[in-house]
């Protein structure tokens, strides 16, 4: 026969008395958020993956495409996202720090470091769009044939030409187009007096073409410059649409991330939690934005490195 | 909760994401001739991406979201169906995904 005491606690269990998850409602609440929305972007990332394997000759390689690092010429492969990396790494820190300071009921210390998390999270929101802006206006320009395949002009000595190194020559032209707009009769001129010059294939292992067949393709076809929807100079039409959608998903989790925390914030200043006794939300938001942190070491990874 | 002295922990956390990042960017740029050589259908190069990513994931789940430290029960409410779902997904994706358009 059961004692009183254990009957109690079989009572206590079925009125919501025992926490099998060692944890209050909207902390669970928040992680399983958190977990479905994990299955999200897996979603798009293994997506992602799938779509490189099957055009791997014609999928740009990343590290060719994001070059740019504000006030620096030239490839800087890597740098600027490393940097975009480490921005949204030490908001993360900042926010483990605000959470810190809120179980030791530090409010001066929760607002010092909610407002670096906004600062930080703001940097790397305007840092993406920096990003967008670049990829959208375009680099070195490309040439789609008839059959919507991007192609790049090269030289003899295998190096990859932007139009304005084809149209104005070596010497004049930029390796970079600098946003100047060209027309597909210049590019077929100048290609069709450089006789050395012929187009490739912008993946891993592309074939290259013989310059009578690179003529006749931009013939047949047209110039791109610049990334929308239907067409990039970058290479497969699903890089840049996959490039728009998932690092866009998740820029629009920073961004909201970022609303939160300032809602968060403010109620920290107003001295909502001081009077709550306890900083249980920041905890909470604090999740989400590390989950945000979590995100992008995959997309970095996927998007950038491999 | 926390169960920690001080901030120091945090920090050690940083430092090691820091130098990781660090690693990886160096190795993106370098492509040592020797990584580039083909292994379980991509390159040594990329699983070693892949294993470091990992790894900075685990401290940023362990650590900063405090996984660490919760119940058991709930440590496996959050792994179980990240560690089945996800590595089956990538799996079918990339095996099945050879049959596209074939």
């Amino acid at each position: 026969m059961a004692s009183t005491a254990e009957m109690m606690k079989e009572e206590n269990n079925w009125k919501g008395g025992s926490r099998p998850l060692g944890a209050r409602y909207g902390k669970l609440m928040m992680w399983f958020f958190l977990l479905s929305d994990a299955l999200t972007f897996s979603g798009f990332l293994t997506a992602y993956g799938l779509m490189r394997f099957k055009y791997e000759s014609t999928w740009p390689i990343a590290e060719n495409v994001f070059t740019h690092f504000p006030g620096l010429e030239g490839d800087q492969p890597l740098l600027y996202v490393a940097l975009m990396t480490f921005i949204l790494i030490m908001s993360s820190v900042t926010m483990v720090l605000a959470v810190n300071a809120g179980e030791k009921m530090n409010r001066k210390a929760v607002t010092n470091w909610m407002l670096w998390t906004i600062v930080g999270g703001f940097i790397f929101v305007g840092s993406q769009a920096w990003e967008w802006y670049h990829f959208i206006i375009g680099d070195s320009g490309a040439i789609e044939t008839s059959r919507q395949e991007i192609l790049h002009i090269y030289n003899a000595d295998g190096e990859r030409l932007s139009f304005s190194q084809l149209v104005h020559g070596m010497e004049e032209g930029h390796a970079s187009n600098h946003g100047e707009i060209f027309s597909k009769s210049e590019v077929l001129t100048s290609l069709k007096s450089n006789m050395e010059y012929y187009l490739k294939e912008p993946g891993k292992e592309g074939e290259s073409f013989t310059h009578q067949q690179s003529v006749v393709f931009l013939e047949s076809g047209d110039i791109v410059q610049g990334a929308n929807m239907i067409r990039n100079e970058y290479g497969r039409k699903q890089f840049a649409n996959f490039f728009f959608f998932i690092t866009g998903f998740h820029g629009f989790h920073v961004f909201s991330g970022v609303i939160i925390n300032f809602i968060i914030f403010y109620n920290v200043l107003l001295g909502t939690y001081e009077k709550r006794g306890h900083y249980r939300m920041v905890e909470k938001v604090g999740l989400y934005w590390h989950f945000v942190d979590l995100v992008w070491v995959f997309v970095f990874t996927f998007f950038y490195l491999v | 909760m926390a169960e920690q002295v001080g901030t120091w922990w945090i920090w050690k956390v940083f430092w090691i994401l820091l130098v990781i990042t660090g690693v990886e960017v160096i190795l993106g740029i370098i492509k040592p001739e020797f990584m580039l050589m083909p292994y379980l259908g991509t390159s040594i190069l990329n699983i070693v991406f892949i294993v470091l990513t990992l790894v900075k994931a685990g401290y940023i789940v362990q650590v900063f979201m405090h996984v660490k430290y919760e119940k058991k029960a709930l440590k496996y409410a959050l792994y179980l169906p990240s560690l089945i779902l996800i590595p089956y997904l990538t799996f079918i994706l990339l095996t099945e995904g050879t049959y596209l358009f074939t």
